[in-house]
Formats: structure tokens, C-alpha cells, sequence
């Protein structure tokens, strides 16, 4: 296969091509540092802060989606093909702002200015799906970015007088899109890019099948979806992820297949791209799915990468084994398929042999029983979980069948809590059958104390939340309204 | 032709920020966006990994010879004096030297070609250490026999003794105040540029330029003539960069003469959360005794602060803490003291409200405590020892309150914020015994305004019209979103009648105004809008003098009306009357200065006036609470506060409004957590959580009283409003803490610590329960 070494992709408008490209460059150093582009700021390079938030365009079964994302932990390379938007851009000639910037300044939206640009672009990104945004709408699309001064009421105002200043399709990202979709198919020839800086290579299959030739000739690559575990790694662990094999652009991961018995879905699925599948599927996953870290996370991070990196505080392996699922792993044009649970060994080691990658993840689909996902944080929003937990009980004439509980954050890998489920099979539902599973946690988990919550905590609450699963059950009020 | 229309931007108007265009369109320039030169140097601090301990080596070996490094400095390069205590103590080592005292201490600084390679080489670092035994929270210190970082003040009125066998009721306890992060956007920099013979120039984010100033000439040992420091903005500051910039802003210095290139210095987050101060955590031991109707007779607290490793502001800021110990309330008995301790944690600093309001929230706790004690409304309790008029009106540092609006702002809140209804309808929601419990509280806060430390309290201006009519304003503040400089030129603009927009607002620097004091203590106002009114007076009285003279009038026909002046007969666009001026000679820039009447203090005998006045504020909260786990909403608050005449009632307001979430934030889901080991594990947004858009109150109504004048000759009789509304939200606090005792039936006062997390609130709750 023909390779190309350089990266091609739009900038505010124009195109760029670079050959001189590392694998952990980032896209935010290469705004401000490289374009002088300084709109753009760094809070945290974490991901945490949003201040450097931009849009990223990309084509997607053809039509062009505007997504927003941190530019802080977002590789360069991963750019190819894309349309980058920055706060520079979205005003018109002659200094005018765009709407979204008319409605922050109007009404005092900003203090100290410095999150204002990512703010800006959050709130752009959210006018443009949403013209008249609630109050919710907007909370959500601002679960990434952080600001110390306003208290973000004026910027929850402003987000909501937008249209007062202007229509979304008058923009000019709206009136440019043919010409832009033209220019990002005119990027895309179907070739593997390689490209590299100094000993720091990056490598972008062509296709999926071309993703498993680089793994099995490289299989001690860093492969990166969202970049939005990894990102970290270079940001803040100074950690060198060369050679690196991005996988976010592959159309081939992206695929979502609903059947009869199971919803399947690539491994390059984002949050984002999953989030109306869940949402349509698994109803009680819906308000858990919007509070796995923020919009431009979400838009980025992939389940499939959350799964992989095999962390014990991810927030969808507890409630995905919950729900049985199943991972399709590949190495060269051989798949096989594992239980999500089997896939979690010990901390740090997961059963992925070398050049083998997590390509799909089913879900069978939902009919019966009672279902439940819980996220306990700090904060409500963009907060690593203290526990999550996924709960699934089968109940038949009054008894319970079967129970599968599982649970992030309470040991070193995700987990089922046997002993507790042990306790609720062939028991009555009730809640004193809950109740006692709840006491059979400690035979299941040792929790740890660390920053995030003590190990008391940990038990205590999600021993809490079975009581809580019973009431909810019963269609009791047994949370708060927007928690 | 008389103009009747007004000038655009005058003072009591509202007006947007005036870089709120270029905050929106990415056009505002922080100190990171100033474009480099060639050849521009990065430093970057390499820092202990460990609390307390000798240093036994110091290898810098192979940081040295890494590619890319340029050099790598110690104490032993400092050509000054090694060290950067903001208050002359002599106690705070830029690098160290024999000794490490808290995880994250600078230990030397590498300076290398790309931000990249100088991050990098500094963890080739090898450093041997013996290792010491190490203390991280203030009791601790106390219970170890640490030092105080500096000299403990005490407050003392009446006989605490003979108030204690009075009363009928006495308790005691202790409460954990947690600290706080200043999460400022943008974090610390210093960007400096070489000179001739000893110059330099320093970009920091900064809210005090002239120490900076002053710090960098003692770490080169150069006068402070030969040291610039310049800030246009700030992203965020919230007394975070009152003395912490000073380690940054002397090494880009240093490095920047060693190798005559410019050099820029900026930590990421997690070395700026673990190297800069923080809000001092407190414990407070309050013992209170009170009669049947709640009302207070005699209180001794004492206030443990965790200052760290050394004074760095700790004395003003414990002292504040005792200032403000009171609130709103009278103390006929009271003995208030302060324990600054050592600790081996970085060294904790200024934070909006400045020690304040730890005194604050330990006040409302003894409050919360007489009314469960008493089964009373806590309000009432609050109610009843307010500060009076003429009688049960001095501060226990003696300062009689004159100016007390408490009485009438809390009556006005109470009412519009239905408390009495809603009170009730939270207790009938409570007496249901559900999963979700709801808590009320509404809280009042008196803040005393003025610098303690007397001498701060002056302040500078610069004001330039040049011969086109347009105008240069330059003060000594400095801008960090709190819309300072819109305020001043608003002042500005009046003076003169002319719109916002003929005035151009400069960046701070040494080079115009000297001896600044911090923009701090919410004085900047204050201080420099005054002294930008003595500046335009001045221009004016001359301009007046000359258009007398020049047009043969009596002065009162001289009128400076909207952007015209009227001389007898005839009228002058501003820039023409200006250019008529500048020919016939006339000195048209003013240096103008201010300092604070009334005030003095004597720390030793504590008592005086450190105040010059107060403002005053109340909230209400209502929250809904989820006793299974802890977690929590805030349903609605209701903010009622005291600006005076406001300067500019929108962007009050939105300091009002931020203040709120802020101190939501500290006293809720801001933790800071240390491990074992003495490290600091909350050090960046992903394990620190400020709040986010979606922990605002679901309904929030913030209201300015309109009626207030500051009764004291301020600028245009407004009042300070930076810090005060910090303190509002105790009122969110109170009500989580009335929601968990609701489980116990308020039998029980149920002691919250702060940061009442999610984890705080089911702790609790599972307490009362038993």
C-alpha cells in the first residue's frame, strides 16, 4: 500500500500539510506556538479546564459534523482530513462577532477572559445543534469548561440570548459547509499517513484491515481512539508514546449495528456517537451516559478506548458487564470474543495478546428486569468517579433469577460483586433481600481511601445504593431531580 | 448651545468590561501571548518529592548535560539575597539549600532552549535526602509543638470568665475548615527581557507588580530602578498572585541576565497547585456561653491556622480571621486568638476574603449550635445578636460599627425570599421522613474593609491628555476580570464629561506608578479610583485656572459638560478647549494619590480603627439533600449585598454572583487532600473540583441594594465588593447542615466540616443516625 508523510487538514479556512509531525504533538502547541494563534489557552493540558477548546469538523457518512474538542490533549496527527475551527475564526471581517460573542459581551459573560474563548466555542457548538438551548442543554455543553470568575449565571444567560443576535444558518461555518465538505473529500485519498519528527512517529492506517497489517508488523505501538487518556501521558507524565497508531478517523470502527438480540458497536465509537443507541436501548444508561466527563470528552473518548485502557475507575465497564456484554477482539484476520468482565485480569493487565486490538462491543439488548447505572462523584459533573455501578436483576414470580452487579472503583479492576449477587439469587425481591445483599459487600470489596473518597465511603454508599435501586424500582423518588 | 445628552460610561452606569470584546473574540493578550523573541529561554523549577528532609546531595549532573539545557540554577547563583518573603521575615528561600520542609519546594531551576526539553530534564535530577518526620495539619502542629510562623495576635473586650458564670448555656467544639485552591484559568508565568547594565523587565500575572519589582532587585541584588514589572491582565488572580509570582518572576529575571536572552517561566498545573499557596485550612476550638433567649455572652476561640512552611502573608491573614470572628454579631465577653502554625505544606497565602472568612463560617457555626441547643429558628438566634446602633456596637477589636445595615438588609430578604413560608414548608417536606431532605438557612456577613496592615492603604494614578483631547489612564491596580479598570475610567470619564471611550486604559507597571500596593484586600477601587480623581482634579483645577484666565470668566462659568466645555458664552468640543490648552502651555497630565482617612491600629494592644468601614451582605439557600449518598442540590439562593452607590451595578453584580459560586465551592466540593507521604493529591482540575455550570443554584437571584450609600467619603460613595460576597454562600453550608439533622430530628447541631462533600454530608447523616 501507498503511504503519504504528511498530515493534510483545514485550518480556520486554509489548508495545511505537514510532514514534520510527531506522534505527541499536540494540537494546542501547535496553534499557539506554531500558528501564533493564541485565542486558544492552556488551563490545565488535561482536558479538565476546556480553555482550550476548538471545533474540530470531520466527515462523517459524507455530511459534516462540527465537534468540540480539547485542543490540550488532542494529537496532531489525529487531525488528518479534518476542519480545524478556532476562536479566531468565528467572528466576520471588520472585527464583527458572531452572535454567540454578541451574547457573552452583552451580557457581561466574561471576567477575567481567560476560559471566555473555550467557553465561546462550547457555546457556538451548542447553537449550532440547538438555536433556542435550555438551561440543561446549556449545563451540559459546559460540563468541560471551567470558569473561576462569573459563576457562569451571565454566561447561562448569554447562552440563552444568542438567538437574539443572530441565526445559526447565516454563519459562516454554515454558508461555507459545501465548500468545506469539498475540501475535506479532496484530503481523503485512502492512503496509510505516516509522518514523523525527529524519533517520534505516528501512523494513521488506512482502514481497519489496514489497522491490523501496522499492529501485527508493530505490536508494541501506542494505539490511540480519543486520545483522551493518552493525551495525559504526554501532557502531564511526560511519557513518550512513540510509535503511536491512531484509530479515531477509521470509518471501520465507527460502525453502530442494532439487531434483534444485541446493539454492536465499532471500538472508534464516541461517547457522542453513542450517546442516542444508549440512550434509545438502554433508557436508564441515558443520564449516566451525559455525566461521563464533559461535551468535548465525550466527543473525543471512545467506549471502546475506555474498555481498553483497562482502568478500575472507567465509567462503562461496570455498567456494560451489567448488561452481559461482550468485547470482539482481533490480531491479523483472527477475532475472538470475550466476556467484557474476562477482559479486566488484575490492575494494569488486561487479556490483550500483542498486536491484538479491541475492534466491537455488544450489548445484548434490554427487554426484562430492573436495571440501574450509578455514578457517585465529588462533583456531580466532569468528576472521575468514587464508585460506578451497574446492576441488572432478572426477576421471576417474585423471585430473583439472576443478578449481575458490577462495580468500578471499589477494587483494582472492574468488577462483579459475587457474594452480593450470590445473596439476592432465589431470594424475594424485596428490599430486605437488597438490604442483606448490600451487607454481603465487604466479603466482595476492600475498597481503597484515596482522593477522591475514603474506602468507608465507598462502601457505605454503594451498599446505600441498593436501597436506592429498590426504591427506584418501585418507582419511588429515591435521588435528586437533576443528580 | 448647552448639550443635554450624557457622556457614554459615566460612573453609576452599567457598562460591559472594557476587554469584554476581546476576551470573547481571542483577542486579549495574557502574559503567555505575548510574542517571543529570538532565542527566547524556558526555566522550569525542579522541585522536592518529599516533605521534610536534609538534602543530602544534589546532582544536577545530568540535568545539565541534557540536550537543549541551556543551564540550571541554585541558590548559589543568586546573585542577591536568596529569598522572596513578601514581608521582610527573611524566611522564605527561593531555592533551598540545607533542607527541604514541604513536597513541592523549588530546589533549583533548569533553563533550556523548548518548555518541552527544560520539563523533561528536570527529572534527571538526583537528589539524596534524609528523610524527617512531617506534619501537614494545623492541630497536629499545635499537638507536636511546632513553631508559629509568625507572632500570634490576640483580641480581648470584656471578661470572658465573669460572661461564662452569667450565662446560662456553654458549649464547646471544634470545627475543620478545609483550605482552597485559587483554580485561577490561567496559572503563574513571568516572562522577562535582559537590559542594559543591570535592566530588566518582567511580564508577570501579577497583583503586585511593585513587589515583584522590589523581589526581583533583592534576588539580584540590584536597586529597584533597574527592575520593570509589567501586567496588562490577568487570568484570574483571586490573591493567588498577591506574593506567589515572586519565585517565578525572580528566576525568569536571573536567567534572563545570566544569559542576556529572554526567558519565560510557566509551571503546568499540577507544579503550579503543588508549589503556590493556597487558603489556610483552619481548626477552631470555639467555646461559647449564651443565656435562654440565645443571645451571647462571652466567647473564647482559638484559631489554628495551617500556614505552612513559612509566614508569607499568614499574619495578616490569621489576624483577619480574627477580625472577622464576630461577623454580624456582639460579643460582650470575648478572647479571640491566633495560631499561625508550621506545617510542611507550601506556604499558604491570600485568598479572597484573606482569613475572613474562616472567621465568618466559625461564627455561624456557634450560631448553628445556640439554635439546635435552644431548638430555635437559627435565624432568630442570628437576629438577636446582631450589632446594635448606639448601644452593643464595638468589635472586639474595639472599633464601634457606625455604619450598620444588617438589621434592615436581612428584614428586606427575609421578606423577599418568602424565608418564613419556606421554612416551613421545608420542615413539613423534612417531617415526612423521605430519602430527600431539604435545609434553609439564610446568613448575614459584615466585612471589614481596609488593608490591615495601615500603610498599604495608599495608592497612585497617572493621567495623560495629550493635545488631541484623548486621554491615558494608568493606575496602580491591576485588572484580573474584576473590571477595575472599567470602574476607574468610568471615574474618569465623569470627571472630565467625556465618553468611556476617549480613555485608553494602560497596563500596570512600576515604570508609572511606583510603590504600588497588592490589588487586594477588594481595595483597588477604593485606593486607585481615588487616586485617579486627585489626578483628574488636578488637570481640571489648572484647566479651570487657564480658561479664566485665557477667556476672562469667573470660574463658575467654566462647565465641563458632556464632552463639550462651556466658558461663558461659548463652547469647546473637549478637544478643541484641550488643544487650546496645550498652546497657551498648560500641564495636562496629573500624577494623582490617595490614602485611606481614619484609619490606625496597634496590633500589640489590639485596638483601634483598621477599618474604615463595612459592607455588609445576606443570603438564603435551600437544598435538597439525598441521605442515601450525600450528594446534593442547591434548589435556590436568594443574595441580598451592600456595594453603596455602585460604581458599575452590572459588573458588581457579577462579582456578587462569582463570589457566591466560588465560596459555594470551598465550603462544598473543593477538597484538598494530602497523602500519607505529605504530597498534595488534589493538584489539578481533574482531582480538584471547582464548580461547574451545573452546580449553580437552580434559581438564583442576586440583588444589589439599591438604597445603600457608603456613609464614608469613598469614591462616589460606593463600597468595596471583591471579597465580602465571598462569605454568602455559608448560607448553602448551613442548609446542607440542616438537611442531615433533620435525620435526628434537629435534635442535634450536626457539626459539619468544611468542604462538606458528598462524602462530608453521608458521614454525617449516618453519624446522627447512629
Amino acid at each position: 500500500m501507498q503511504h503519504r508523510s504528511e498530515i493534510r487538514f483545514l485550518l480556520n479556512g486554509r489548508n495545511i500539510a505537514l510532514s514534520d509531525v510527531g506522534a505527541d504533538d499536540t494540537l494546542l502547541d501547535f496553534l499557539r506556538i506554531d500558528q501564533r494563534l493564541t485565542g486558544s489557552k492552556e488551563g490545565c493540558a488535561e482536558g479538565d479546564c476546556g480553555a482550550c477548546t476548538v471545533l474540530v469538523g470531520r466527515l462523517v457518512n459524507g455530511g459534516l459534523v462540527y465537534e468540540t474538542v480539547n485542543a490540550c490533549i488532542r494529537f496532531l496527527a489525529s487531525l488528518d482530513g479534518c476542519h480545524v475551527v478556532t476562536i479566531e475564526y468565528l467572528g466576520g471581517p471588520n472585527g464583527r462577532l458572531s452572535p454567540v460573542q454578541q451574547a457573552m459581551v452583552e451580557h457581561h459573560g466574561s471576567q477575567c477572559g481567560f476560559c471566555t474563548p473555550g467557553i465561546v466555542m462550547s457555546l457556538y457548538a451548542l447553537w449550532m445543534q440547538h438555536e433556542h438551548p435550555t438551561v440543561k442543554h446549556v449545563e451540559t455543553a459546559l460540563q468541560g469548561n471551567l470558569c473561576r470568575c462569573t459563576g457562569y449565571a451571565p454566561i447561562i444567560r448569554a447562552a440563552q440570548e444568542v438567538t437574539n443576535y443572530g441565526t445559526p444558518s447565516a454563519e459562516h461555518l454554515a454558508t461555507e459547509r459545501d465548500g468545506v465538505v469539498t475540501a475535506l473529500n479532496d484530503l481523503r485519498d485512502g492512503k496509510r499517513v505516516e509522518v514523523a519528527k525527529g524519533d517520534s512517529r505516528a501512523i494513521l492506517p488506512a482502514d481497519v484491515d489496514d489497522l491490523a497489517t501496522v499492529l501485527e508488523a508493530e505490536p508494541e505501538v501506542t494505539i490511540i481512539a480519543g486520545s483522551t487518556d493518552v493525551g495525559l501521558w504526554v501532557t502531564k507524565f511526560l511519557k513518550r508514546i512513540s510509535p503511536a497508531v491512531f484509530i479515531g478517523q477509521l470509518d471501520g470502527l465507527k460502525a453502530i449495528e442494532v439487531t434483534e438480540d444485541a446493539v454492536t458497536m465499532g471500538a472508534g465509537v464516541t461517547y457522542t456517537e453513542a450517546q442516542d443507541v444508549i440512550a434509545d436501548y438502554y433508557p436508564h444508561l441515558s443520564e449516566y451516559w451525559d455525566r461521563i466527563a464533559g461535551w468535548q470528552v465525550r466527543n473525543m473518548g471512545t467506549v471502546g478506548g475506555n474498555i481498553a485502557n483497562g482502568s478500575p475507575i472507567g465509567d462503562t465497564p461496570p455498567v456494560l458487564i451489567a448488561l452481559g456484554a461482550s468485547i470482539t477482539l482481533r490480531k491479523g484476520a483472527t477475532r475472538r470474543v470475550l466476556a467484557l468482565e474476562e477482559f479486566f485480569v488484575a490492575y494494569g493487565k488486561q487479556d490483550r495478546a500483542a498486536g491484538e486490538f479491541v475492534e466491537s462491543i455488544t450489548i445484548p439488548r434490554v427487554s426484562t428486569g430492573h436495571h440501574a447505572a450509578y455514578k457517585i462523584s465529588k462533583r456531580r459533573d466532569e468528576d472521575i468517579s468514587s464508585i460506578a455501578v451497574g446492576m441488572n436483576v432478572q426477576v421471576e414470580n417474585g423471585m430473583i433469577a439472576s443478578a449481575v452487579l458490577a462495580f468500578g472503583g471499589m477494587a483494582a479492576t472492574p468488577k462483579r460483586a459475587a457474594a452480593a449477587e450470590a445473596a439476592l439469587v432465589g431470594q424475594p425481591w424485596s428490599e430486605a433481600t437488597l438490604v442483606a445483599a448490600a451487607g454481603k459487600l465487604p466479603e466482595d470489596f476492600q475498597p481503597l481511601t484515596d482522593m477522591r473518597a475514603s474506602a468507608d465511603y465507598r462502601m457505605k454508599v454503594a451498599q446505600n445504593l441498593f436501597r436506592r435501586f429498590w426504591h427506584e424500582s418501585n418507582g419511588d423518588t429515591a435521588r435528586l431531580a437533576s443528580a | 448651545m448647552k448639550q443635554t445628552v450624557s457622556i457614554r460610561g459615566s460612573a453609576h452606569t452599567n457598562l460591559i468590561h472594557d476587554s469584554a470584546i476581546k476576551h470573547v473574540s481571542g483577542g486579549a493578550d495574557y502574559c503567555d501571548d505575548i510574542a517571543e523573541p529570538i532565542g527566547t529561554l524556558h526555566a522550569y523549577f525542579g522541585t522536592a518529592k518529599v516533605a521534610h528532609a536534609e538534602i543530602k546531595s544534589m546532582d544536577l549532573s545530568a540535568v545539565r548535560a541534557a540536550p537543549g539545557v541551556v543551564g540550571v540554577l541554585t541558590a548559589e547563583d543568586v546573585p542577591g539575597v536568596n529569598d522572596v518573603s513578601p514581608t521582610g521575615r527573611h524566611d522564605e528561600p527561593l531555592f533551598a539549600t540545607e533542607k527541604v520542609e514541604f513536597w513541592g519546594q523549588v530546589l533549583f531551576a533548569v533553563v533550556a532552549e523548548s518548555r518541552d526539553i527544560a520539563r523533561r530534564a528536570v527529572d534527571l535530577a538526583k537528589i539524596d535526602y534524609t528523610p524527617l518526620p512531617h506534619v501537614i495539619e494545623a492541630d497536629e502542629a499545635v499537638a507536636k509543638g511546632y513553631p508559629h510562623v509568625t507572632p500570634p495576635m490576640t483580641l480581648k473586650r470584656g471578661d470572658v470568665a465573669e460572661g461564662q458564670a452569667a450565662a446560662a448555656h456553654r458549649i464547646q467544639g471544634q470545627m475543620r475548615i478545609g483550605g482552597q485552591d485559587h483554580m485561577y484559568l490561567e496559572g503563574h508565568i513571568a516572562f522577562a527581557m535582559p537590559g542594559e547594565d543591570d535592566d530588566v523587565i518582567v511580564h508577570s500575572s501579577t497583583q503586585h507588580p511593585s513587589e515583584a519589582q522590589h523581589m526581583v532587585a533583592h534576588v539580584l541584588g540590584v536597586p529597584s530602578n533597574a527592575v520593570v514589572v509589567n501586567v496588562r491582565r490577568m487570568g484570574g488572580g483571586f490573591g493567588g498572585k498577591e506574593s506567589q509570582m515572586n519565585q517565578f518572576c525572580a528566576v525568569a529575571a536571573m536567567a534572563a541576565k545570566k544569559w542576556n536572552r529572554a526567558v519565560k517561566i510557566r509551571p503546568d498545573r499540577d507544579q503550579d497547585m503543588e508549589t503556590t499557596g493556597k487558603r489556610h485550612d483552619f481548626v477552631v476550638d470555639y467555646d461559647v456561653a449564651f443565656d435562654e433567649d440565645g443571645k451571647i455572652q462571652a466567647v473564647d476561640n482559638t484559631f489554628a491556622a495551617r500556614c505552612g512552611w513559612t509566614s508569607d502573608l499568614s499574619g495578616p491573614v490569621t489576624d483577619r480571621a480574627l477580625f472577622h470572628a464576630d461577623n454580624a454579631y456582639f460579643y460582650p465577653h470575648v478572647k479571640l486568638q491566633s495560631r499561625p502554625m508550621k506545617t510542611n505544606t507550601v506556604s499558604n497565602t491570600a485568598f479572597r476574603g484573606f482569613g475572613g472568612p474562616q472567621g465568618v463560617v466559625a461564627a455561624e457555626r456557634m450560631m448553628e449550635e445556640i439554635a439546635y441547643k435552644l431548638g430555635k429558628d437559627p435565624l432568630d438566634v442570628r437576629k438577636a445578636n446582631f450589632y446594635g446602633d448606639t448601644d452593643r456596637n464595638v468589635t472586639p477589636y474595639h472599633q464601634t460599627v457606625e455604619d450598620n445595615v444588617m438589621p434592615r438588609l436581612v428584614a428586606e430578604l427575609e421578606q423577599t425570599s418568602d424565608y418564613q413560608a419556606r421554612r416551613k414548608a421545608v420542615l413539613e417536606h423534612n417531617a415526612k421522613g423521605g430519602i430527600i431532605r431539604k435545609g434553609l438557612s439564610l446568613t448575614p456577613v459584615k466585612f471589614g474593609i481596609s488593608f490591615t496592615a495601615t500603610w498599604y492603604n495608599q495608592a497612585g494614578a497617572l493621567v495623560h491628555i495629550y493635545n488631541d483631547g484623548s486621554i491615558m489612564l494608568n493606575h496602580g491596580g491591576t485588572e484580573m476580570g474584576q473590571g477595575l479598570n472599567t470602574k476607574i475610567a468610568q471615574v474618569v470619564a465623569e470627571a472630565f464629561q467625556v465618553d468611556f471611550d476617549t480613555i485608553k486604559i494602560t497596563k500596570t507597571t512600576t515604570e508609572k506608578v511606583p510603590n504600588t500596593s497588592a490589588t487586594a484586600a477588594s481595595s483597588g477601587t477604593d485606593l486607585n479610583g481615588m487616586a485617579a480623581l486627585n489626578a483628574c482634579e488636578q488637570i481640571k483645577e489648572r484647566l479651570v485656572r487657564w480658561a479664566c484666565d485665557h477667556f476672562d470668566v469667573e470660574a463658575l462659568l467654566v462647565e465641563f459638560a458632556p464632552n463639550h466645555v462651556h466658558v461663558g458664552d461659548q463652547t469647546f468640543t473637549f478637544g478643541e478647549f484641550i488643544k487650546q490648552a496645550y498652546m497657551s502651555r498648560v500641564q495636562l497630565w496629573a500624577a494623582g494619590f490617595y490614602k485611606t482617612p481614619k484609619i490606625h491600629w496597634d496590633r500589640e494592644k489590639g485596638q483601634g480603627r483598621p477599618f474604615y468601614y463595612y459592607a455588609y451582605g445576606a443570603a438564603v439557600a435551600e437544598v435538597s439533600v439525598d441521605t442515601l449518598t450525600g450528594e446534593y442540590t442547591v434548589d435556590r439562593a436568594d443574595v441580598l449585598h451592600d456595594v453603596g452607590k455602585s460604581l458599575n451595578p452590572i459588573l458588581d453584580k457579577g462579582q456578587v454572583e462569582g463570589a457566591f459560586v466560588q465560596g459555594m465551592g470551598w465550603l462544598t466540593t473543593e477538597e484538598l487532600k494530602w497523602d500519607d507521604k505529605g504530597q498534595l493529591r488534589t493538584h489539578a482540575p481533574s482531582t480538584y473540583k471547582i464548580p461547574l455550570a451545573g452546580d449553580v443554584p437552580r434559581e438564583f437571584n442576586v440583588n444589589l441594594a439599591d438604597w445603600s450609600e457608603n456613609r464614608e467619603l469613598t469614591v462616589k460613595r460606593s463600597k468595596a465588593v471583591g471579597e465580602p460576597p465571598f462569605m454568602l454562600p455559608i448560607c448553602v453550608f448551613e442548609a446542607l447542615g440542616m438537611a442531615v439533622a433533620s435525620v435526628a430530628d434537629y435534635a442535634e447541631c450536626p457539626r459539619l466540616d468544611a468542604p462538606a462533600t458528598p462524602e462530608c454530608v453521608l458521614m454525617a447523616v449516618e453519624r446522627l443516625r447512629g
